[in-house]
């Protein structure tokens, strides 16, 4: 409530204006104590008789037990999903496969607050996000690649497209429902059946999402989903499937790839990023500081793209800098289903612990640290949004990938400086510029060694655009037409004419 | 060497404390934004403060060819007692009227402490000779007008004649003196969020004590990214130069909503300094009713019927 204060001659103006809290609901989503592994259209009990707790990162409070699939669960989902692909999904007609994916975009639309809540509870991510952006994109996802299923001959002229078979996917805690749709979409449009494994601390929406399915009528089989933590993606790598598509760490991409080499599995990899955004001295300062926020602040910085290193021009550093502290006085840290929070949970104590880690060597090697005052909730995993200025490109944390909500600010002083310092990393993600001319934008996005370069904005996403990595960041796209080449097998080159 | 151009007479800029950079606002950026600011969920006690607020801060206005007054003595009333069913709702900051009606007004209000503000300098067109204008903007301080809500010429804006604009400003807050001027860009007029950021920077620098949108002639005036933008201007001159403008949406803020996620705006923006009828109004004839009936809501928990609340 806000309390009125008397000064001098001017008329009172409030000394604070809290809003009221604004909770989600919570009542909209119905849980299990226990689940079981979606295999081959029904849940069923783990032959490991294994489990585990997932819980709400923001309470630590247990929300359900989840199967921990061993190597038999593993095999017997594989050649569930063999089976299926042999036994009518590869002889399904295109327009047939088109019709279960619309369906399974409609049902996710009608559903999204059921989803919206339950990946803020299970991750941690605001209500703001799960509801705006997450749920939005997962169920255009579906739309897009449904209308790809039967025009599959046209996105590929005369190379006779093929599904592959049985696709093993291993997505993140980052944006788990999203990082489904983009794993299941293509792979299903392209003719694949499917065996996915969502990230250990959030299999939530993935366990409601085999719900939808159901209510869909997806034949049994073609879509299966075990849970587990990196020992059974590890399994899942081994097992018979055709494809592995993997997003998380670069550490866990290099240990997949060395696993698969010789195998003749296709694989196809989104790794980490330490991505720059680059703001020029001509940018709109304003809009640009949002920008800034929106990359590195959105969804906690759990963001494989986050524009987690600021480069700006050193002509404008001191009021961009001077605004960005100001704005992050005005971020709303706290509980994930408040309508109202802008920063929620970090998503587990190991990836807590990770960011403290950093964060500490960056203080120790000489950064200097910016954190707004802050109240944090005593229970669950917090950490404040936080600035490092005075970083210098040979630091930590302007190397290595923090995953949290901790920015790097070096500076530049010329366009071919920027590209330099921007490039300067093993990894080459996203990055981001920020200026008024046009033809910088292209003459950056030339150079930028960078699968997703965004002009004037930050961390947007749409189907239609592919995405990917360069370098340690990994190879292989999602999203767009390109996002089905890697679930497709090729006949070669047809004669032309012939 | 070449001599750098002089700056054109009155344009007095203050080199040190300096005005912000002029810079430029990306359109869709901004409108981003401010869609963002308007979603946060405003309820309960922190949406009764706000339509309180909404209250003490409006310039409630009639600018009618058929004013008269009846009708401004009736609207005075309303402005000092808005609802008298309920004395807990504090009066509103000011009637708006033209020239020939602040006598009315002014008589009405009384001491009520509720100002008296006229449009002045050829409103809503701005299209007379600057000498008329200015005498326009004396007059009805004479006549008793506390404020004086003046239009820029758009005309000389739109034909990148900076400096007219900027003397006129400033010869008209030369003529009102002390009293307190409040700047209209029309922004439905200037086209772009860069000529918004460019006409309120203008406005300051010439003395304006409020920035102010629209007429309310336009049917595209106060939105939420157009108020954000001049917010903006108002923050960097204020970190600048630690001077404080105020703010006028005006046009197009119809319902208590619109006017909760203004605030909301304002409050995100500029902070609490901000949140009193010495730096923002709202400029508005139909939204007083509705922060009425929605505080009523509040209070009571069920809607009334407008008839509950006069019209006048």
């Amino acid at each position: 409530m806000a309390e009125l204060e008397q000064r001098g001659d001017r008329t009172p103006a409030p000394s604070k204006w809290e809003y009221a809290s604004a909770p989600e609901s919570r009542e909209i989503v119905t849980l299990q104590d226990r689940y079981g592994l979606f295999v081959g259209g029904e849940f069923v009990e783990p032959r490991s008789d294994d489990y585990y707790r997932t819980i709400d990162p923001a309470s630590e409070e247990p929300l359900a037990e989840i199967p921990q699939a061993g190597p038999e669960d593993v095999a017997l989902a594989v050649s569930t999903a063999r089976e299926a692909f042999e036994d009518g999904w590869s002889a399904a007609t295109p327009a047939e496969r088109a019709k279960y994916l619309y369906r399974i975009a409609r049902i996710l639309q009608e559903r999204s607050r059921e989803f919206a809540v339950l990946e803020s509870l299970n991750g941690g991510k605001p209500i703001r996000e799960s509801r705006d952006v997450d749920l939005p994109l997962a169920a255009a996802h579906f739309f897009y690649y449904a209308g790809w299923a039967d025009k599959l001959e046209y996105a590929f002229p005369h190379r006779r497209p093929k599904p592959l078979g049985v696709a093993g996917q291993i997505i993140p805690w980052n944006f788990p429902l999203l990082m489904l749709a983009w794993k299941i979409a293509p792979a299903l449009a392209a003719g694949n059946t499917v065996v996915l494994k969502p990230a250990e601390t959030t299999p939530l929406s993935a366990l409601l999402f085999c719900d939808v399915l159901r209510q869909a009528e997806l034949p049994p089989g073609v879509v299966n989903i075990i849970t587990g933590d990196g020992a059974t993606g590890a399994a899942l790598v081994k097992s018979d499937v055709d494809k592995i598509a993997f997003t998380g760490s670069t550490e866990v991409g290099k240990a997949i790839q060395r696993e698969l080499a010789g195998t003749g599995k296709k694989l196809t990899l989104e790794l980490g990023g330490k991505a720059a955004n680059i703001i020029f001295d001509d940018c709109a300062l304003d809009q640009a500081v949002e920008g800034i926020v929106n990359g590195i602040y959105f969804n906690q910085g759990h963001v494989c793209c986050a524009g987690s290193r600021l480069l700006v021009q050193e002509s404008i550093y001191e009021p961009l800098i001077e605004k960005l502290k100001r704005r992050l006085t005005t971020l709303r840290v706290g509980d994930p289903l408040d309508k109202n929070t802008d920063v929620g949970a970090i998503n587990s104590r190991q990836q807590l612990d990770k960011i403290e880690e950093l964060v500490a060597a960056g203080k120790e090697e000489g950064a200097e640290i910016y954190q707004p005052p802050c109240r944090l909730p005593e229970k669950g995993y917090w950490f404040v949004p936080t600035v490092f200025t005075n970083v210098a490109q040979s630091y930590r944390i302007a190397q290595e990938e923090i995953f949290g909500p901790v920015l790097s600010v070096l500076t530049f002083r010329t366009p071919d400086e920027a590209v330099e310092k921007a490039n300067n990393t093993p990894y080459g993600l996203s990055a981001g510029v920020w200026t008024e001319k046009g033809s910088r934008i292209l003459w950056m996005a030339q150079r930028l060694e960078a699968g997703v370069i965004w002009a004037n904005t930050y961390n947007r996403f749409d189907p239609a655009s592919p995405f990917g990595g360069y370098k340690e960041s990994g190879f292989g796209r999602e999203g767009g037409r390109h996002g089905l080449e890697p679930y497709l097998a090729f006949d070669g080159v047809e004669s032309v004419g012939g | 060497m070449a001599q750098a151009p002089a700056l054109p007479t009155g344009f007095e800029l203050p080199l040190e404390p300096r005005l912000p950079r002029i810079g430029s606002v990306d359109q869709v950026a901004v409108e981003a934004r401010a869609t963002d600011l308007s979603r946060r969920s405003i309820k309960r006690e922190t949406k009764l403060f706000a339509l309180d607020l909404a209250v003490r801060m409006m310039d409630l206005t009639t600018l009618e060819g058929a004013d008269t007054p009846g009708k401004v003595a009736a609207l005075a009333s309303k402005a000092v007692r808005p609802d008298p069913s309920d004395a807990s709702i504090p009066s509103v900051a000011a009637v708006c009227v033209y020239p020939n009606l602040v006598q009315t007004a002014r008589e009405r209000v009384g001491d009520s402490g509720v100002k008296v503000a006229s449009v002045a300098t050829a409103f809503p067109s701005g299209q007379s000779p600057t000498d008329l204008k200015v005498a326009e903007a004396r007059r009805v301080v004479e006549l008793g007008a506390d404020e004086v809500d003046m239009v820029i010429d758009r005309g000389a804006f739109l034909a990148g004649r900076y400096a007219k604009v900027y003397d006129e400003i400033v010869q008209v807050k030369e003529a009102i003196g002390e009293t307190h001027l409040k700047v209209i860009l029309e922004v439905g007029e200037l086209g772009t969020y860069d000529n918004v950021r460019r006409a309120s920077l203008l406005a300051i620098a010439a003395g304006a004590d409020f920035i102010k949108t629209s007429t309310g002639k336009l049917s595209s005036s106060a939105t939420l990214p157009v108020t954000l933008v001049m917010l903006e201007a108002i923050r960097d001159v204020y970190e600048e130069t630690g001077r404080r403008v105020g703010m006028k949406p005006a046009g197009g803020i119809r319902n208590a909503k619109q006017a909760v996620q203004t605030l909301v705006v304002v409050h995100e923006t500029l902070g609490l300094d901000w949140l009193t009828p010495d730096l923002f109004r709202f400029g508005a004839s139909s939204l007083l009713n509705d922060v009425l009936m929605q505080i009523r809501k509040q209070k009571t928990g069920s809607y009334q019927s407008p008839d509950y609340f006069t019209i006048d």
